[in-house]
């Protein structure tokens, strides 16, 4: 909190109010509200991309589906099972079996020749499947390819769920990789928009909030 | 206990407890006398061996209970390491370890003389049941129910199930050695009817506005509904219930003090692992669970004369009803609860249930015009749920109905 506030150049005081998000927002002793990240990812694209309907938030820990109406309120949402598979977990996961890093997956598909199969449904499946992959002599390339594909795969699921509607958009930070937002484009066969920052969409949906609820006050 | 009840007039509540722990007594101490035990699932019917005197016992409840009282995680464990599958049953697991072990958190169950299974709830009872019956070596009595693949049960179904009903007694008449006493049988049948009246009467209540029930209890006294339905005690506390909730909603009590902000109903079986911290992170938004199927699980009419009437009801129930007709059933707790919203619980030990979801879900959805959501978790494998991820849910969940309030 001190090294955020550090870097926005203000003091706690100084927030009128402070809206907290994700997996740790009921920990928090500064909060005067807590969202899920749900709202918060749906708050954020309705702000940032107004036609968005569906989103595809990808982060750490969970994948999400989200699709909103005309004026961005939730209408439905789907999330991964208690599973890593299809989170950005995952990718970190086949990252270091490979030996790369997360930030060089995407100059790797961009190698790929073909697209090598990934099981999708169990991280410890993946893994052992790359390893035997990388035995077989499968280039790299091709491997994370299908890593990327595994992921699109399961995260595509959760979008035919609750039913694909275009504009689809991504956030959360996997979005950064580019590998699989082309991934996510050939398995719903639509293009795919990148939410700006889509690390912080969520955070971004929570200081909206917590500025809707002032304003509210001062009228 | 009856007699006590007049002159000391204890709650439901007390009398819930009273009953299900002289289930378990009368069965031991029966038992030692030499009567007999069956194991049966739960929702088979409990008329004959009611009315045979031969004591019934529920594993299906008994692994629920070893599950809220945080005991299953080594039954699990135990049962895997005899070779049982991860995939099968959580309940089929505990109940095969305890058999194995005999000892558990809960009350404890005399090993069983035959078994009575009747699918009409899942098809891995069989083969649950016929282990038991193997490593036992104790008869097996099955009443096969056909899934309902049309909206009503057909009558060759009927017929079928009838005559199996039939063949069941005459099975009982042989493991006894003692004719059935259809005069018996009919009393015990009156009294199975009037347990199932008072339950749904009692269940009912929670429609009201607010609901003088704490949807959780659902949970707690349905074990009563399950194990002791042929049992006047089992019809006296349902009564003793419905009152209460009746004066409840004269002087105005609602179960949540604080308000009930959102009714929601629940689909599937409870976590019972994690019971407490559902019911807690759900109170927490104001959320209270008003709606189940569960009183319609155990409504079981029919004409005490006509055996395929009975028949008939035991095709009936939740699982064993068509898509369409569990949608129907579903739309309609929805509607008469006044739920905003519906909790699915997609439970890995019960895939009959699972597999109707996605459909079931969009279409209550589509008709009630209220939002879902779905978490994962497990009737008793403390293993398979994330509390964050359902606190993540149900909070999505209470902010769609409150969007929907603005």
């Amino acid at each position: 909190m001190e090294q955020a506030l550090a870097q926005a150049g203000i003091h706690l005081e100084d927030a009128a109010g402070i809206v907290a998000t994700g997996y740790g927002r009921m920990n928090s002793a500064y909060t005067d509200k807590q969202f899920s990240e749900i709202s918060c990812h749906a708050k954020g694209i309705a702000h940032l991309l107004p036609n968005a309907r569906t989103i595809i938030d990808i982060g750490g820990q969970d994948a999400k589906a989200i699709r909103l109406d005309d004026r961005g309120m939730v209408q439905q949402f789907a999330m991964n099972d208690k599973c890593a598979a299809g989170t950005g977990r995952f990718l970190e996961v086949m990252a270091r079996v490979m030996e790369t890093s997360l930030s060089e997956l995407q100059e790797w598909d961009n190698k790929a020749r073909t697209v090598a199969h990934v099981s999708s449904t169990c991280t410890v499946f993946a893994e052992s499947e790359v390893i035997s992959l990388l035995s077989a002599g499968t280039p790299k390339a091709d491997i994370i390819a299908g890593v990327h594909k595994s992921v699109a795969s399961k995260a595509g699921s959760l979008v035919l769920r609750i039913g694909l509607q275009e504009d689809v958009v991504m956030s959360g930070g996997v979005a950064q990789n580019r590998g699989v937002v082309k991934a996510m484009e050939a398995e719903l066969k639509v293009p795919v928009q990148v939410a700006p920052n889509p690390q912080i969409v969520g955070a971004l949906g929570a200081a909206l909030f917590a500025y809707e609820a002032q304003m509210k006050k001062q009228k | 206990m009856a007699e006590n009840v007049q002159k000391t007039a204890p709650s439901s509540r007390e009398m819930l407890g009273y009953y299900l722990n002289k289930s378990y007594q009368d069965a031991i101490e029966g038992k030692a006398r030499g009567e007999l035990v069956c194991w049966a699932s739960s929702i088979a019917p409990c008329e004959f061996c009611e009315t045979m005197g031969i004591h019934m016992l529920y594993p299906e409840n008994h692994a629920a209970a070893i599950a809220a009282k945080h005991g299953a995680e080594e039954m699990i464990e135990h049962a895997e390491s005899m070779g049982y599958s991860v995939d099968n049953c959580s309940y089929a697991r505990i109940n095969l370890a305890y058999m194995d072990i005999q000892k558990c958190v809960a009350e404890n169950m005399p090993l069983p003389d035959f078994v009575l299974v009747c699918n009409n709830i899942c098809e891995t009872l069989i083969k649950w049941y016929e282990n038991i019956a193997y490593q036992l070596k104790v008869p097996i009595i099955m009443i096969d129910v056909p899934y309902n693949y049309e909206y009503e049960p057909s009558e060759w179904a009927i017929d079928y199930i009838a005559a199996q009903f039939e063949h069941a007694i005459e099975q009982m008449e042989e493991i006894t050695g003692k004719k059935f006493d259809y005069n018996k049988y009919r009393e015990v049948m009156q009294i199975a009817a009037e347990s199932s009246y008072w339950w749904t009467k009692a269940m009912g209540m929670a429609a009201a506005k607010p609901s003088p029930l704490n949807g959780f209890d659902i949970f707690n006294y349905m074990a009563l509904i399950v194990c002791m339905r042929g049992k006047t005690g089992c019809r006296d506390t349902f009564k003793k219930l419905a009152e209460e909730l009746e004066e409840k909603i004269q002087k105005g009590e609602p179960a949540f003090k604080e308000g009930e902000k959102y009714r929601i109903m629940w689909d599937g079986i409870a976590c019972w692992p994690y019971l407490s911290h559902n019911y807690k992170a759900m109170r927490a938004l104001g959320m209270n669970m008003t709606g189940s199927t569960y009183p319609r699980g155990w409504k079981l009419d029919y004409d005490k004369d006509d055996i395929r009437s009975m028949a008939r009801a035991y095709t009936s129930v939740g699982n064993n009803l068509s898509l369409e007709a569990q949608i129907d059933l579903k739309t309609e707790v929805v509607r008469t609860y006044n739920c905003q919203g519906v909790t699915y619980h997609l439970n890995r030990s019960c895939k009959c249930m699972d597999f109707l979801f996605h459909e079931m879900q969009t279409e209550v959805a589509r008709r009630t015009d209220t939002p879902y959501i779905t978490f994962d978790g497990d009737q008793s494998d403390p293993r398979n749920f994330s509390k964050a991820q359902f606190e993540t849910r149900v909070q999505g969940l209470a902010e769609m109905m409150e969007q929907r309030k603005s």
